[in-house]
């Protein structure tokens, strides 16, 4: 074979990939005919199920932005408002640094944060199991309770129903939640520009380490804790910073950071390039992933943000997140660039190059 | 824990200079080494490092990823198995999602069957003691890296009688497979990076045949970036004078000897199997063990009937030229086309560590510096 003959292959691959790269960007693959774990885990399958199932039958303009909550007008108040729901199956229910019920009250507050809001309302639903303990309901609700009061919000309505005893593992809550918008942000997944600086909160991985350690099986003693937290604070003091800077605002929970930074680049046609040895993870996490064969970017977190802000405004948008207290360890972490659209990449700390996917599958079932 | 020392592997300085010496040995003389290990393959694409080296070393990946290489009938044996009534059947969380002639582990446990994932074969002890009612099946995969727990794990169940536990036993052994790739006629490598926690087991005499008798040099090495370097280092300086022998990258791990006590236990439960399937290398004699009659008892193959069926690899498949470095992932006819991620036709395709998938799914990069290569160094047989 020539080098010119071979140069042509190259370049009929090189073509045939970025076709199907295109195809696949546009239309989710749901070949599955029942619902695995996978589906479940923020990653890949999850996608292919919502593109699949949800998304077609649902569809209007609102739900097809795709962002952590859906934001729209009162009918003649001008007033802007933020709608979201959740719902949390986390095994254990109690973990280090957390519980099911705080997570519940907190994974809420920071989707309606993440829409630039101010979060008001919320609403708890309860599937309790047959034979589970009072005490450790009350717990649970206690931690909402309290998780609610330090973030000035109030479960104003609620539902409970018991299932027989094997059909649900002890508790599982839905929370929905409302919240005021006061400033006619222009936030959202769709609005990456090339440019703009990525920053990100503070260490990544540690809910997702503190959960899947929390579980018996696995004999490694350390002090990771869940970094469940509320986040509205946070967002409002950087938004209040650098204002329209901030293009996007995103909680990197189920999946990490990778899922959620190739969810805007495939929303906004941009590529975002990090830099491996600029983003923050606790060394005991770092120790658990390599021993356990995992990538703290597709670890879940549950008090972290990552904020997309144009380049001019990146300086004084970290500044707020570091005077903070929840982002005190806040970095850049990277950049976003036009090519190659919907890719996102990592200098490695070794001084290579890798792509960094979605999850796929799922290594740690049930973490919120 | 003290996390420290993983930083004096990764220090993007060294890995500069040590791939400058490596340029320089080699005078830009196209070589392709084959790590035969799954674990540094996943090093390698994990750290970019193809982006450190010099553009004339190729590096091939080879047969070392355990999940890639067991034949799909094994698997649909495996889903009878854990379909079976009464049966929990327990495995390493990457053989999961890997599909057999008709769907996954995964699949199976949708479908309701009682699968679970475990960290150890002494996890699935542990869950047959806890369910005496239950029978817990241990889906045994892996090299030698693997084989020595679950010989701990038959011996501790022998002993302490535990009778509703068995082992579904597909260990597979390392030096076949390279004798296989080595004999084959169409064998295009200068070179081994031979696998750092087999090697741990098995010592470093076992690869002597390597550089006596087919005169390739074999570097055993460790798993953080630098390691790997290093042993390529190592290598190119045994081309670079000549020499073919089997050096140590990974001594601070791999003792020349091994460890003879996992040996002593694999012998004691384990004995080989006259042949064993290998996807994308058929069949290859001596390359797998089962359990031995001592441990009847405990042996899943003789405790459930399963299907025992083969299933073909596609003619069209070309998985073991690319495992043996004869072709690039790109050159084998049904790559990008009948064959994608979504639709796996190959081992290589299958796992997201295969040499076609990571092509596939981080084409622009590899693809650009083949293009460059191509520029600077036409290749030999052009």
């Amino acid at each position: 074979m020539s080098t010119t003959d071979n140069s042509e292959r190259i370049d009929d691959v090189l073509k045939k990939i970025e076709r199907t790269r295109q195809a696949r960007r546009h239309k989710f693959y749901l070949r599955d005919e029942k619902i695995t774990l996978s589906h479940g885990s923020g990653g890949k399958s999850t996608h292919n199920l919502i593109e699949g199932v949800f998304a077609p039958a649902f569809s209007n303009p609102f739900l097809d932005a795709m962002d952590d909550a859906a934001t729209f007008g009162i009918h003649g108040s001008g007033q802007r408002v933020a709608f979201t729901t959740d719902t949390y199956v986390v095994s254990p229910l109690f973990f280090p640094g957390g519980d099911i019920g705080k997570l519940a009250v907190h994974g809420t507050i920071n989707d309606l944060a993440m829409a630039g809001a101010v979060p008001l309302y919320l609403s708890a639903g309860f599937i309790l199991e047959e034979g589970f303990p009072i005490s450790d309901l009350r717990r649970i609700v206690d931690s909402m309770a309290l998780a609610a009061r330090e973030a000035g919000v109030a479960i104003v309505t609620g539902d409970t129903k018991v299932v027989q005893r094997g059909k649900a593992d002890g508790i599982f809550i839905n929370t929905a939640g409302v919240g005021i918008i006061h400033a006619n942000w222009l936030l959202g997944q769709s609005r990456l520009q090339p440019g703009d600086k990525v920053l990100l909160s503070g260490s990544v991985g540690d809910h997702g380490i503190a959960i899947m350690l929390a579980r018996e099986a696995l004999e490694i003693e350390t002090d990771i804790q869940s970094d469940t937290a509320a986040l509205h604070t946070l967002t409002a003091a950087l938004l209040e910073a650098a204002g329209d800077g901030v293009h996007c605002l995103k909680d990197p929970t189920r999946g990490g950071v990778a899922t959620s930074l190739n969810e805007m680049a495939l929303g906004s046609e941009v590529a975002i390039g990090l830099d491996e040895h600029a983003i923050p993870v606790h060394g005991e996490v770092r120790g658990a992933c390599e021993i356990l064969g995992l990538d703290p970017l597709t670890i879940a977190n549950e008090g972290k943000l990552l904020a997309i802000v144009a380049p001019d405004k990146a300086e004084v948008a970290l500044k707020a997140m570091r005077n903070h207290p929840l982002g005190r360890d806040a970095a850049i972490i990277g950049s976003v660039q036009a090519n190659p659209p919907g890719m996102v990449f990592l200098r490695t700390d070794i001084g290579g190059m890798r792509v960094l996917d979605m999850l796929v599958g799922d290594p740690l079932p049930r973490i919120c | 824990m003290n996390m420290k020392y993983v930083d004096e592997y990764r220090d993007p300085e060294m890995a500069r200079r040590i791939s400058n010496e490596i340029a320089k040995l080699s005078a830009s003389r196209p070589l392709k080494l084959m790590e035969v290990c799954g674990g540094h393959t996943h090093t390698i694409y994990k750290h970019g490092i193809e982006d450190v080296l010099p553009q004339n070393i190729d590096l091939i990946h080879g047969p070392g990823c355990p999940v890639c290489v067991l034949p799909m009938g094994r698997i649909d044996d495996a889903i009878a198995i854990a379909r079976m009534e009464d049966v929990i059947f327990t495995t390493f969380g990457d053989m999961m999602r890997v599909p057999g002639s008709k769907g996954s582990l995964l699949d199976a446990k949708a479908d309701g069957a009682d699968v679970r994932f475990v960290y150890s074969p002494l996890d699935a002890l542990k869950l047959a003691r806890q369910h005496p009612d239950r029978k817990v099946v241990f889906f045994a995969i892996g090299f030698e890296t693997t084989a020595p727990s679950t010989a701990v794990t038959l011996m501790r169940a022998k002993a302490e009688g535990i009778k509703n536990f068995s082992v579904f036993c597909n260990h597979v052994n390392i030096i076949p497979a390279m004798k296989a790739i080595l004999d084959s006629p169409d064998l295009r490598l200068d070179g081994f990076i031979g696998a750092g926690h087999v090697s741990m087991v098995i010592g470093m005499r076992p690869y002597n045949f390597v550089a006596r008798d087919h005169r390739k040099p074999v570097v055993i090495a460790g798993f953080e970036p630098l390691d790997i370097i290093q042993a390529i280092y190592m290598i190119v300086k045994q081309i670079a004078e000549g020499r073919s022998e089997v050096e140590n990258q990974y001594s601070r791990v791999v003792r020349p000897e091994g460890n003879v006590k996992a040996l002593q236990a694999m012998a004691q439960t384990m004995e080989l199997r006259p042949f064993f399937e290998w996807r994308g290398l058929g069949f290859i004699t001596h390359s797998a063990l089962k359990v031995r009659p001592e441990f009847a008892d405990w042996d899943a193959e003789l405790l459930y009937e399963v299907p025992g069926l083969r299933v073909a690899d596609p003619k069209a498949c070309q998985c073991g030229e690319v495992l043996k470095g004869v072709i690039k992932p790109w050159e084998c006819k049904v790559f990008g086309t009948a064959c994608t991620p979504e639709t796996p036709i190959g081992t290589c395709m299958v796992s997201p560590e295969g040499a076609c998938a990571a092509y596939f799914n981080y084409g622009r990069f590899s693809m650009a510096s083949e293009r460059s290569r191509l520029n600077i160094l036409p290749t030999a047989g052009s």
